[in-house]
């Protein structure tokens, strides 16, 4: 059995989730339901495929904010491409495409960031914007509503569907058999392979990682690899689930994501992380986003709300490390 | 290039008195070593000897090569000139996988660890990476590392984080990586510098069992008397030359420091002060719950009162609460006079008071900051001009009046901070402090992490502010340097002042078994 650590950022994001849903609940009973649950879950798709990826970047020490911008542009340039060609590619060899076109441009930032040692914000940042504008301006700016046939199908594609009591439809869609696929693979990575401790020890301590041996540039690469790879993936899942692939879509994304890998405990100096505290983060942001509509309140005030779950959510454990620290003399 | 008939003296000796050295039981010969950067020679003909099992202990300067040599031996650096021979084979140079593969291991000063892993992995990680593994075997990384924790006989908790570590234990766990990777030489880069009295006598019963187990160690100081007690043989760099190797019973700390600076220090211990001069702080019935009880004392103008206390005896709790650090539970603090209140770091500073912490690398200099923008940082109010402008030149004169008044040497006042040598860092944490005008300094642990000469050097800086008006507060488990530097000195032991003893009045031996008993 695992230990819970009480004093741990997943509980205490833990506990925020319980407390919301039973706030919920109160103002509007039908909240807590199984169509509300698998809302919740379908919304989870996109948003947790991205958090891992950005949860291995903050663990390996680093920060990439330009995920939203390889996910646009992977699923945008496959979708057009396979719609121009009028090739009739199975949906698996679309998001095969998209996941290497999402590799290819993360393989830009290994470039800067592991090639010439610049700091992985700025370049990240550079390329969010470059590859957005590249998109914008070269490969298209028109949205493409009828996405090509097999990714129809694809959004079609349901694990479970029904009614319940109160006549409410839900459904769960493949996609979130992805998140599910992520999620094992990238724990599997984190913690059962060499390659995964290595990402850890970078994040650790960079200067250590190179004197013990480890191959921190292969690493690096590694890791904005499958951060790019990654973003192709839920870029093709959210146009086929939306069916629909908008070249203006997902971009402004990256900060909510972020905050959710953040709220989870992964610490923006590296070394720190785990999965379950980032789906964690990932359920309270989906909630927040998703919810506050249902409680009757406004929109824009889920940014603020989100806003004071990341300084309460993280300050306050540091607030009472240094409290403690200042006590103890 | 020796340096005087000693040193000389000293090598020829070392052939007659050290057979080991010259038959085939040696493990590592360094034969010719010369290296040198950008026309500064690093090393120049450096030549010595590391039998099996035995421990060496590489003292020198900063500067005078250690680090390079050190390089050398990891494979970290190329040498000009020179051979190493390793079990008989001769290699023109070592790169970092044959250094390890030939069983050297380095444990630098930061100890290279990652504090986010657990101890277990910590240890085992070189291992399982040389030995090239996909997939972590967990099992195997502990066992590994409960193996490694045995030969040393300490057992530390294998699930722990490093982060939550002494820095003692982070030690251990540094040579049970070192020795989990079948080292047979291991380098200590300033293994001591962190540790308090007793946890280097721990240190040195562990080397005692590596050498035992036929491991061979190489332990780098600069400090002087630690290292005579467990090596056989002591090798003294200054300048890049090796000016005297031989067996460490021919040293004592006074000639260990003649060969490292090429000069001769003579401290002398301080008489106490005329009675008459008067208080420039009282302390009265300073207590905290837990740390620090009833503690009395005054200090007069032009005193150095020092502070002597092993870790744990409440010397750093005493300082930090006299400078507002942490909040105490009752007392009364006088400066020139005037009631102080404590609990705040800016009263203490309005009255007058200054500290230099013991930690000056995070606690007391922003490291990629400037010296000039370090040392002026203090007093920056007193130079804004009207509408909060900077007075830059009225800056710069202050910075060069202070570089020259303390020695720093540094040829661009634009440098980052941490491109200084220890004593050098120390000595622009004074400047920022006396450019402030204080009345009452006090320095905890002045010469932690700084070399012979450099000592004698901030001696005679302390010495020169006290004569100047100043009271000066020396916190220190250093005994020399108590002695040498204090006119009168308090032995604190269990959050109380045991003993006041009168400067000059005792011996170095005597003062360490008081503070210990």
């Amino acid at each position: 059995m695992p230990k819970i650590n009480y004093k741990s950022n997943e509980f205490l994001v833990f506990l925020v989730i319980v407390a919301f849903v039973i706030v919920a609940t109160a103002s509007y009973p039908g909240f807590f339901s199984i169509p509300t649950l698998f809302d919740l879950l379908r919304n989870g798709i996109v948003i947790g495929i991205f958090a891992i990826g950005v949860l291995l970047v903050l663990i390996s020490g680093g920060i990439d904010v330009s995920f939203t911008a390889v996910a646009v542009f992977a699923l945008f340039t496959t979708t057009l491409t396979v719609k121009q060609l009028g090739l009739d590619l199975p949906w698996p060899l679309v998001f095969l495409v998209s996941v290497l076109i999402g590799m290819g441009l993360g393989l830009i930032n290994a470039v800067f960031i592991a090639g010439f040692r610049l700091p992985t914000l700025i370049v990240t940042l550079g390329t969010l914007s470059a590859l957005r504008g590249f998109l914008l301006t070269f490969v298209g700016s028109q949205l493409i509503s009828n996405v090509p046939p097999s990714m129809q199908q694809f959004s079609r594609l349901v694990i479970v569907r029904g009614t319940n009591a109160q006549g409410f439809f839900y459904s769960l869609p493949w996609a979130f058999a992805f998140l599910v696929g992520v999620v094992v693979l990238t724990w599997f990575l984190l913690t059962r392979t060499l390659l995964g401790r290595n990402i850890f020890a970078i994040g650790g301590s960079l200067e250590s990682a190179r004197r013990i041996g480890i191959n921190v540039r292969l690493t690096q690469v590694f890791v904005y690899a499958y951060v790019g790879g990654l973003a192709g993936l839920a870029g093709i899942i959210h146009a086929s689930m939306a069916r629909v692939a908008n070249p203006f879509d997902l971009v402004g994304l990256e900060l909510s994501v972020i905050a959710a890998t953040v709220l989870g405990g992964a610490r923006l100096s590296g070394g720190y992380g785990t999965i379950t505290g980032t789906l964690l983060g990932v359920i309270l942001i989906v909630m927040v986003n998703n919810s506050l509509i249902l409680l009757g309140i406004p929109s824009t005030w889920q940014s603020v709300v989100i806003g004071a779950l990341i300084l309460l959510g993280t300050g306050l454990p540091s607030y009472q490390a240094k409290r403690a620290a200042r006590k103890a003399g | 290039m020796r340096s005087g008939p000693r040193g000389g003296h000293f090598r020829e000796q070392d052939v007659a008195s050290h057979p080991l050295a010259e038959t085939g039981n040696s493990f590592i010969r360094i034969e010719h070593v010369s290296k040198s950067f950008v026309g500064v020679n690093a090393l120049t003909d450096v030549s010595f000897a590391i039998a099996r099992g035995q421990a060496v202990n590489l003292v020198g300067e900063n500067g005078s090569g250690k680090s390079t040599l050190i390089k050398i031996l990891a494979g970290a650096e190329t040498p000009d000139e020179g051979a190493i021979t390793v079990d008989a084979e001769v290699h023109a140079s070592l790169d970092p996988r044959q250094s390890v593969a030939r069983g050297i291991q380095v444990i630098f000063q930061d100890f290279s660890l990652f504090p986010n892993l657990s101890v277990a992995e910590n240890i085992a990680f070189s291992l399982e990476l040389a030995e090239g593994r996909t997939l972590v075997r967990r099992r195997h990384m502990r066992a590994t590392a409960e193996r490694v924790l045995e030969r040393i006989g300490v057992t530390i908790d294998l699930d722990i984080r490093v982060e939550k570590l002494s820095v003692a234990d982070k030690q251990l766990v540094a040579i049970a990586r070192a020795l989990a990777s079948e080292a047979r030489l291991i380098i200590m880069d300033e293994p001591t510098t962190a540790l308090t009295e007793r946890e280097v006598r721990s240190l040195i019963a562990i080397i005692r069992r590596l050498k035992a187990d036929g491991i061979a160690v190489l332990f780098v100081s600069h400090k002087l008397t630690e290292g005579l007690e467990v090596c056989e043989k002591v090798v003294v760099l200054r300048n890049g030359h090796l000016v005297a190797d031989a067996p460490a019973s021919e040293f004592d700390a006074g000639s260990l420091a003649y060969h490292m600076t090429g000069r001769r220090l003579a401290e002398t211990a301080k008489p106490p002060l005329a009675k008459s001069s008067p208080a420039i702080m009282s302390v009265r019935g300073l207590s905290r719950a837990g740390v620090l009880r009833e503690i009395c004392f005054d200090l007069a103008h032009g005193e150095v009162l020092g502070i002597a206390g092993l870790l744990g005896s409440g010397r750093t709790e005493l300082a930090k609460a006299l400078f507002g650090l942490i909040e105490v539970d009752a007392g009364k603090l006088l400066v020139d006079g005037k009631r102080v209140p404590f609990g705040s770091v800016h009263t203490m500073i309005e009255a007058g008071i200054g500290y230099v912490p013991e930690d000056r690398l995070t606690e007391g200099l922003f490291l990629p900051q400037s010296i000039s923008r370090n040392v002026t940082i203090g007093t920056i109010d007193s130079h804004a001009g009207r509408g909060g402008v900077l007075d830059r030149s009225g800056l710069r004169a202050q910075v060069s009046n202070w570089l020259a008044r303390l020695n720093i040497a540094t040829s661009d006042s634009e440098a980052a901070v941490q491109s200084l040598s220890g004593g050098n860092q120390q000595r622009v944490v004074l400047a920022r402090w006396l450019a402030k005008r204080p009345k009452v300094l006090i320095l905890n642990g002045p010469t932690v992490g700084v070399d012979v000469g450099s000592k004698t050097d901030i001696h005679a800086i302390i010495a020169e502010l006290a004569a100047s008006g100043l009271g000066i507060i020396v916190i220190s488990d250093d005994i020399p340097e108590v002695l040498a530097s204090c006119n009168r000195i308090l032995v604190m032991k269990a959050g109380q002042i045991a003993e006041e003893i009168p400067g000059a009045s005792i011996k170095e031996t005597e003062l360490a078994r008081r503070l210990m008993s």
